[in-house]
């Protein structure tokens, strides 16, 4: 047993903080909700060199047909800097959808980030994000996909996901029950992953204010009430995080736990990346709530992310269901 | 990353879990905190202890099997998972024994660490005084030093003191050093709790038995071969039991784990179950699954030269919480019978009740996480 990340995942995240940590990404971020998307097609253009939109390719194809570990790794890095566009459907979703679409968007083409593609994947995720300038819109509904056009555009919290209704097109192919199931559990994954960085920058933005914020003749990090918030999210990210890890693991052995262990860790990383949003906007108080400071960023797209690909009433559903059908679930059963 | 077990430790996994089938006593112990229980859980360390399964990751010399973390997790798995009884000996296995491995002399390691691992001698702690709780460092509790006698004079009061009601020794700190200031001027000493001058007052807890006591001292007379490290270094080596106490060793994934799939049990037998219950069950579950792949993470983070550190208070402020919540949600699926004591779920709700106070309670450890974790200043 070896529970963490390897030396090249630790690499592969240290090179894109490298990327990210001076990409001004929440510019990035602000252009791109009001659909300026040029800087942000070039972010996703760096992204790709550094293998990011290879990961879930197959190596025939030119990808890396990386393990879901990789993925979460990539992920919480788009969650710490607020990269916007369709990372979770085109990275994730699209090469596995479209594997037996012989005519339809090339892996080659996804794996070099040469194209975007959004999926809608209604009743779960109705909407389907960036639809007006992406390469493809797909439409999964149960194991049919379909091509789909845009149609009418709705406004999340988070300004910077684009979101559409899908306009249903001819049917692409039928896929097998386990292949939308493994895609759409990794999806649940990455969002979770994503929600885990979020939540991370949040309490670190929030961690600096409070050692220099003076209120009362003294920096308010020394009141027991503030450290003691922020605790809980230091603790309740670091109980998260091996969710999102163990469940990595048991997609990338194909374990029957599988869709058990993606619920838990989305419950977890939506729970812990709201629990530091809420207390990041206290922490700040007033300058928190402002939509011209970068938190709201942050505060906004955890908030979408906890309901995306899957709620969290969703996914505590189907960890019951998975706990008490079949054989007797021990947690203590490797 | 992988959660894989080689060979070996599945082995040594399954020779456990084959023995717990075999031993552990279909019907519960009586209560361990009563004379009759701590006599029946002294006699289930003895049946441990014969086929060594009571300190699996001691030496074998003392009685251990040279268990490694990892398998010591998992030997902890089947223990729960088996609904095996509570471990009297386990103050002394988990906060003494570690420093007497540490700090001890291999004299005091081969009076005291057999005994303590076959059940023959239970160990109580004494840490707590009157007015010396979370804030250990103002103990009062002094050692004056004997020449003549060749040892120390304890005089003082401890309480909180668990099993001390019916246990054969203890161990705690005494100020050795009357000009000194707080941590400073500390011993560590071990003692008889049958020694003259020494007075017993159980105490009832919430459960209703005596599972705490006072302990009086009334010129109590330590030999120096019961001065455990350097005399006036108590606080640091004790501080090692503190670690230990908050951190893996006192409690396991697996206490939790077992509790969380009872827990799951009882909820698929309550038919009509309202739904914010199934919710609170699912997230009790979680939480013990969280327990678990962290200590992974922390028992990957040691095999590789690392430490715990201020991450053993995340850690207990974790399962501390975790615990009352799973049993708060087992009893309200209980209903209207949630209040009977017959139900072991309010034994183990009362017991978990205890835990976000004792081994430095959870606003310290909250201090803690905030100043050494995060980085935030020390308060004034």
């Amino acid at each position: 047993m070896r529970f963490a990340p390897t030396d090249e995942q630790r690499d592969f995240a240290r090179a894109l903080d490298d990327l990210l940590g001076v990409a001004a990404v929440p510019h990035i971020a602000r252009l791109w909700a009001e659909g300026h998307h040029a800087a942000g097609l070039h972010l996703w253009r760096r992204l790709a060199g550094l293998g990011v939109t290879a990961l879930a390719v197959p190596e025939e194809h030119g990808g890396l047909d990386a393990a879901p570990a990789d993925l979460v790794v990539a992920f919480e890095a788009l969650g710490r800097y607020p990269v916007p566009g369709p990372a979770i459907e085109s990275v994730v979703l699209a090469p596995t959808l479209l594997a037996a679409v012989p005519d339809g968007p090339a892996p080659e083409d996804l794996a070099e980030g040469k194209i975007l593609v959004t999926v809608a994947a209604p009743p779960m995720t109705p909407y389907a994000l960036d639809a007006d300038m992406t390469d493809a819109v797909l439409l999964l509904e149960g194991t049919t996909l379909r091509a789909a056009t845009p149609g009418r555009r709705l406004e999340s919290v988070d300004r910077s996901r684009r979101l559409f209704e899908t306009v249903p097109g001819p049917t692409l192919v039928r896929l097998e029950p386990d292949t939308v199931a493994t895609a759409l559990a990794t999806a649940a994954l990455t969002c979770a992953a994503q929600l885990l960085g979020a939540g991370e920058h949040a309490l670190a933005v929030t961690v600096e204010y409070v050692k220099s914020r003076r209120q009362f003749g003294r920096v308010i990090g020394e009141y027991q009430a503030i450290k003691h918030l922020l605790a809980d999210v230091r603790v309740a990210l670091d109980f998260a995080r091996p969710l999102v890890h163990g469940a990595a693991v048991s997609l990338g052995a194909g374990s029957t736990d599988a869709r058990r262990d993606v619920a838990a860790a989305k419950v977890s990383a939506s729970e812990a990346a709201y629990r530091a949003s809420r207390a990041a906007l206290q922490a700040h108080g007033a300058i928190g709530y402002t939509e011209e400071y970068d938190l709201s960023l942050w505060i906004t797209k955890i908030r979408a992310l906890v309901s995306a690909w899957g709620t969290p009433a969703h996914h505590r559903a189907e960890l019951l269901a998975a706990l008490t059908t079949g054989r007797p679930t021990h947690a203590s059963d490797l | 990353m992988n959660l894989d077990l080689d060979e070996r430790v599945r082995a040594f996994r399954d020779e456990a879990r084959a023995w717990l089938r075999e031993n552990v006593p279909a019907e519960p112990l009586p209560h361990m905190d009563t004379a009759e229980g701590f006599e029946a859980h002294r006699e289930w360390e003895m049946t441990l202890a014969a086929d060594r399964w009571s300190v699996v990751s001691w030496p074998t010399a003392f009685l251990g099997r040279d268990a490694s973390l990892l398998e010591w997790v998992l030997f902890e798995e089947e223990y729960y998972r088996a609904g095996a009884p509570s471990r009297v000996a386990q103050n002394g296995i988990s906060l003494l024994a570690p420093i007497l491995f540490e700090h001890g002399t291999p004299e005091q390691q081969e009076r005291y660490l057999r005994p303590m691992a076959d059940g023959s001698e239970i160990w109580a702690q004494a840490w707590s005084e009157p007015e010396a709780g979370s804030d250990l460092a103002s103990l009062r509790a002094t050692a004056v030093r004997d020449d003549a006698r060749g040892g120390w004079i304890l005089n003082g009061q401890k309480t909180w003191s668990s099993r001390a009601a019916f246990a054969h020794r203890g161990f705690g700190l005494f100020r050795s050093d009357p000009e000194a200031e707080r941590h400073r001027g500390l011993t560590y000493f071990l003692f008889s709790l049958r020694a003259p001058g020494i007075t017993i007052r159980p105490i009832t807890k919430l459960d209703g038995h005596p599972g705490f006591a006072e302990i009086f001292f009334e010129d109590v007379f330590v030999p120096d071969a019961d001065v455990l490290g350097t005399p006036g270094d108590g606080w640091r080596v004790a501080m090692s039991t503190a670690g230990n106490e908050r951190g893996l060793s006192l409690r396991s994934p697996g206490r939790f784990c077992a509790a969380a799939d009872r827990l799951v049990e009882l909820w698929s037998a309550v038919p009509d179950a309202p739904a914010g219950l199934g919710d609170r069950v699912a997230d009790a579950w979680i939480a013990a699954q969280a327990y678990r792949l962290y200590t992974f993470g922390a028992v990957t983070r040691i095999a590789e030269g690392g430490a715990i550190g201020a991450d053993g208070s995340a850690n207990k402020i974790f399962w501390s919480e975790l615990d009352v919540r799973l049993h708060e949600t087992a009893l309200d699926l209980l209903g209207p019978e949630a209040e009977l004591r017959e139900s072991a779920w309010m034994d183990g709700y009362l017991f978990a009740l205890s835990g976000p106070i004792y081994a430095g309670t959870n606003e310290i450890q909250r201090n803690i996480v905030a100043e050494r974790l995060l980085g935030l200043p020390r308060g004034r």
